[in-house]
C-alpha cells in the first residue's frame, strides 16, 4: 500500500501587507511545494491572505512544556516593563541644597 | 527535574483544567485523556469524511449554478474539515494513515446522520440547516474544550459551518416560498431528518457512561441532553416561522422550564446506525473505498515527483 502519510509542514499564514505571519495549523504533503498548495486549499479557501510559509514539522525545535525553569525569573525584572517604574507626573520643587 | 509521582502529575491536570488552561501536545496527559480525544477527533474526522457523501451526490444536479457552486464549496469544506481533524488527532501520537484505515474497514465509527439517504433537493438544504444547527451547537461547546489543538480546530470549523447554515437555510426558505409541491417537498425532508438530527448529540446522559469524566477534564463542556435542548430551543421556533411543522406532536413550549419539550428519538435506532446497521452505511464506505482507490495514481504520481526533485 502506498503511503498516505507523507511528513507534515506548519503552516503560517499573513492576512495583510503589514501583518505578521501566523501560525494556522499543519498539512501533510510529499513536498514543500505541495505543501504550500494544500495550506492554501485548507486555510485559503475565503479568508484573506497575502502570504504563507510552510516548514517542514520536524524542522521546529521547540521548548519542552515540561520544563518549568525555561522561562522562569530568576528575580524581579519588572524593571524591563513600563509599568515597572512609579515616578510621579508632578513633583513639590525641593529646596536648592545649600 | 524530580521525578513526580502518577498522582501528583494528575492532579497537577486536572488543577490546569480546572482554572480554564488548555492542555497542548507534549504535556503529560492521563492515559484515558489521550484515548478519549483519539477516539473522539478521529470519529469527528470520520464524520467529516463521510459527510462529504450526502449531499456531494447532488453536486451534479443541484438547481442552478450558483446552487451548484454552494454546494461543491461547502462539499469542499467538509473534506477541509476532515483533514484538520485528522491532524489535531494525529498530535495525540495516532497517525492519519491509521485512522484512514479504521474507516476503510468498518472499524471506526463516525456520526449518526451520514447514514440516512438523500432522495430530494431539499435533503440537502435541510441538512445544511438542521444538521449543521446542530453540529454548530456543538462544536461550539466543543471550541471551548480543554485540549488545544482540537479546540482551536473547533474555532475555524465553527466560522465555516456557519455558511453551510445560511446555505441550507436559504435553499429551504427558496422551498417553503415555492409551489405547494416544494413545500411538501421540504416538510418531507424535515419529517426525515427531525429524529436523525436530535440523535446527533450522542445517548441521552443516563445511559452515556463517562460524561462526568469528560465534563472533568473539559473534553465536553456540555451533556448531550444539554446540547441537544439547546439546538431543540434553537431549531424549532425557525421551523415553525417558515410555515412547516416540527414533526412531534408532543414538542411543545414549556413556561415553566423555559424549554421544548420533546419527543426523545429511538436509542436503539442510534446504536444500530452508528454500529454499522443504518440505511446508507454501506454505501457510504464503499463510495469511501472506492474514492481512496482511485486516488491512488495521484498520491503515487506525488510521491514520484517528491522523490525526483529530491533526487536532483
Amino acid at each position: 500500500m502506498t503511503d498516505t502519510q507523507w511528513e507534515t509542514y506548519e503552516v503560517f499564514h499573513q492576512s495583510r501587507r503589514g501583518r505578521p505571519h501566523e501560525h494556522v495549523g499543519s498539512v501533510h504533503a510529499p513536498d514543500p511545494e505541495m505543501a504550500l498548495q494544500m495550506a492554501r486549499d485548507q486555510f485559503a479557501r475565503r479568508l484573506e491572505c497575502v502570504s504563507i510559509w510552510v516548514v517542514r514539522t520536524k524542522d521546529v525545535t521547540q521548548t519542552d512544556y515540561q520544563d518549568p525553569n525555561f522561562f522562569s525569573r530568576s528575580f524581579d525584572k519588572s524593571y524591563r516593563d513600563p509599568k515597572g517604574f512609579n515616578a510621579p507626573a508632578k513633583i513639590e520643587p525641593s529646596s536648592d541644597p545649600e | 527535574m524530580s521525578e513526580q509521582s502518577h498522582d501528583q502529575k494528575l492532579a497537577e491536570f486536572e488543577s490546569r483544567i480546572a482554572a480554564g488552561d488548555k492542555i497542548e501536545p507534549g504535556d503529560w496527559m492521563p492515559d484515558e485523556y489521550r484515548q478519549n480525544l483519539i477516539r473522539m477527533i478521529g470519529q469527528h474526522a470520520h464524520s467529516e469524511i463521510v459527510g462529504q457523501l450526502p449531499e456531494g451526490k447532488w453536486i451534479p444536479y443541484a438547481p442552478g449554478f450558483r446552487r451548484k457552486l454552494i454546494l461543491l464549496a461547502k462539499v469542499q469544506d467538509e473534506a477541509g474539515h476532515g483533514q484538520l481533524l485528522y491532524r489535531a488527532a494525529e498530535t495525540l501520537g495516532k497517525s492519519r494513515e491509521d485512522m484512514m484505515d479504521e474507516l476503510l474497514s468498518g472499524k471506526a465509527k463516525y456520526s449518526n446522520v451520514f447514514n440516512y439517504p438523500t432522495p430530494t433537493w431539499a435533503d440537502v438544504g435541510v441538512i445544511g440547516w438542521l444538521v449543521d444547527t446542530a453540529a454548530v451547537i456543538n462544536q461550539t461547546m466543543l471550541a471551548q474544550g480543554s485540549y488545544g489543538p482540537y479546540a482551536r480546530a473547533m474555532k475555524r470549523i465553527c466560522y465555516e459551518e456557519s455558511f453551510h447554515i445560511k446555505q441550507g437555510y436559504d435553499a429551504v426558505v427558496a422551498l417553503a416560498k415555492g409551489t405547494p409541491a416544494q413545500r411538501a417537498m421540504a416538510q418531507d425532508a424535515v419529517n426525515r431528518w427531525w429524529y436523525p438530527t436530535l440523535m446527533m448529540s450522542g445517548p441521552p446522559d443516563k445511559m452515556s457512561e463517562h460524561t462526568a469524566r469528560a465534563m472533568r477534564w473539559r473534553i465536553k463542556t456540555k451533556t448531550n441532553d444539554k446540547v441537544r435542548q439547546e439546538f431543540v430551543d434553537h431549531i424549532v421556533p425557525q421551523i415553525r416561522a417558515l410555515g412547516l411543522n416540527v414533526p412531534d406532536p408532543d414538542c411543545k413550549f414549556d413556561e415553566k422550564s423555559g424549554h421544548y419539550r420533546f419527543t426523545a428519538p429511538d436509542w436503539d435506532e442510534l446504536r444500530r446506525v452508528v454500529n454499522g446497521d443504518g440505511p446508507m452505511n454501506k454505501e457510504r464506505l464503499a463510495a469511501r473505498r472506492k474514492a481512496h482507490e482511485d486516488g491512488l495514481w495521484v498520491r503515487e504520481a506525488l510521491a514520484e515527483k517528491a522523490k525526483r526533485n529530491h533526487v536532483a
